[in-house]
């Protein structure tokens, strides 16, 4: 199992590695396709993210010592985006991810790229799961 | 004189650049049109020549100013062929305009009398009046939409009855484009002595009103998407009817006379102009509107009919590619979804292209309630846009449907 560290230079390599926006886009959107989603029941009113353009679902589990994430959204670059946030954070301890660097952004050229409304719903994401798994860590 | 749009759009340097590598193809003008040269230059002119505060001022500057702005004034009255110039009256916008007449309201409709609106308005020409009714007691009624996305006025006569105190609603559609069928409207309200009002935002761009022909009580109109500065709502209302309604807001030049304990207000329009006005932005919506007319506003409408039906054409063969709102009567707005692709995710990948659409919900929840969608992507056209930008919109369209599917 990598590390959240290990996992963020991943996506920060393989960010690299692709020149164009419009592939970075499709790698994104590559990996909300392939994102396990939640079950219509599932996607209860109150997993909705607030601050985001399109509606994004998000489930919490504790496991062990871990925090384990579900999401879901109906627009799919949204999906894509969740579903790189939980490669990263999914399944690793809660009082790593509540306290987690989150520089790699940055890195990534994925804050500078988002208009401000999208980089906003990408950090309201980002705060549910650190919210999550403070309360998780105790 | 022919349309040459190369030449025109010499006159907005702010389409010649390029975004994400791109050209940029704006295609977001329902929202807010760009700004011709003229339209600078005026601003500037102003600031670097003749900014002084109004009416107040015996000095030269201040009288320049003064005199810049009220011929404004005189020139919006004959655009829209209003009786007289004190019937102009500039706002913040379209919704403060909508808002100044519904607080204005508030005293005279009454419990028991109704309220009527469409389903088809933007928030600014609903949320004003489910306030007036929520004062007032007054109930609130709208005419639905079909399929068309066009009103449906069958049973006019159950909507619009005795005790329909105001109507009110848009020309053009924001959402859908449909041009809907206003003097059908304003003659029912007014067989049955009701206020009217009409919100002009969506055809002031495209259309030639007259309001005495109409005769309509109240027109409102929106610099921005007018090709003038933001920030300026144009109010038109009867004399008569501007004369009934209490001011909206307290303030300076709205008065005549103020001791400490009671103020007596100033005839229109200064009435209902409190503070100080948006000065640079009525001289440079001066400038938009000589603009606009001297390219003739049905040359404009006829170009961007053209535009609509060659971008209905192209974008049809796309699959899952349907039209929300296809009226006969239809104002270069195409708003439209892809099947299996959410608005959003097009608006990103056209982005990303450089072509910049809306998408999302246009401020109408209840219209894409009503067609059942979360929202839509809209392209919407000027007098500036080409064919070419057509077509690469319809290839930057393509390829998004193609990464989403």
């Amino acid at each position: 199992m990598s590390s959240i560290q290990e996992k963020q230079q991943v996506l920060i390599d393989d960010f690299d590695f692709i020149e164009e926006w419009m592939d970075k886009y499709n790698h994104i959107i590559e990996m909300g396709k392939s994102m396990t989603t939640l079950s219509e029941e599932e996607k209860e009113e109150d997993l909705l993210v607030k601050g985001c353009q399109s509606k994004v679902w998000l489930k919490a589990e504790k496991k062990g010592d871990n925090v384990v994430f579900k999401a879901d959204a109906d627009a799919i670059i949204a999906k894509g985006i969740v579903a790189m946030l939980i490669d990263v954070f999914s399944d690793q301890p809660a009082k790593e991810v509540a306290h987690a660097d989150l520089s790699f952004l940055e890195k990534m050229g994925l804050k500078d790229h988002l208009s401000p409304t999208r980089a906003n719903g990408l950090m309201s994401m980002i705060t549910q799961m650190k919210y999550y798994a403070l309360v998780f860590a105790g | 004189m022919a349309y040459n749009v190369h030449d025109i759009r010499a006159q907005f340097p702010i389409l010649n650049q390029t975004i994400h590598g791109h050209p940029l193809v704006y295609l977001d003008n329902a929202a807010t049109s760009q700004k011709p040269l003229a339209v600078i230059n005026a601003i500037s002119d102003y600031y670097l020549n003749y900014n002084a505060n109004v009416h107040r001022g015996v000095h030269t500057l201040s009288q320049r100013a003064t005199d810049g702005m009220e011929s404004v004034r005189e020139q919006v009255r004959a655009h829209i062929n209003a009786k007289e110039a004190a019937e102009i009256i500039f706002t913040r916008g379209i919704t403060d305009s909508i808002n100044t007449i519904a607080f204005g309201l508030s005293s005279i409709v009454k419990k028991g009398q109704n309220v009527v609106i469409t389903e088809m308005e933007h928030h600014s020409n609903i949320v004003p009046w489910q306030m007036l009714c929520e004062r007032t007691g007054a109930e609130l009624r709208y005419f639905p939409v079909n399929a068309q996305g066009e009103l449906v006025i069958n049973d006019v006569d159950t909507i619009i009855d005795e005790d329909t105190a105001v109507v009110s609603f848009n020309h053009i559609s924001n959402a859908l484009g449909t041009i809907n069928p206003v003097q059908l409207l304003l003659k029912k309200a007014q067989s049955v002595g009701a206020w009217t009002l009409v919100d002009g935002a969506q055809s002031g761009p495209h259309a030639m009103v007259d309001v005495q022909d109409w005769g309509v009580d109240f027109f409102t109109l929106s610099s921005h998407k007018m090709y003038g500065p933001t920030g300026l709502g144009i109010l038109y209302g009867k004399r008569e009817r501007l004369e009934a309604l209490p001011p909206y807001q307290g303030g300076g030049e709205m008065i005549e006379t103020v001791t400490m304990e009671k103020s007596s207000y100033a005839g229109i329009p200064h009435k209902f102009e409190a503070g100080t006005p948006h000065i640079e932005g009525i001289i440079g919506f001066g400038a938009a509107l000589t603009f606009v007319n001297e390219l003739g506003i049905e040359n404009i409408a006829a170009h961007e009919a053209e535009l609509l039906a060659y971008a209905v054409e192209q974008c049809s063969p796309i699959e899952g590619f349907r039209i929300i709102g296809d009226s006969m009567h239809k104002a270069s707005v195409l708003s439209f979804v892809v099947d299996g692709t959410h608005p959003y995710d097009l608006g990103v990948l056209l982005d990303q292209q450089g072509v910049a659409i809306r998408t999302g919900q246009h401020c109408t929840q209840p219209i894409m309630d009503a067609f059942c969608v979360t929202g839509t992507a809209r392209a919407s056209f000027a007098l500036y846009n080409t064919k070419e930008e057509v077509d690469l919109f319809k290839a930057a369209l393509e390829k998004a449907v193609n990464m989403l599917k």
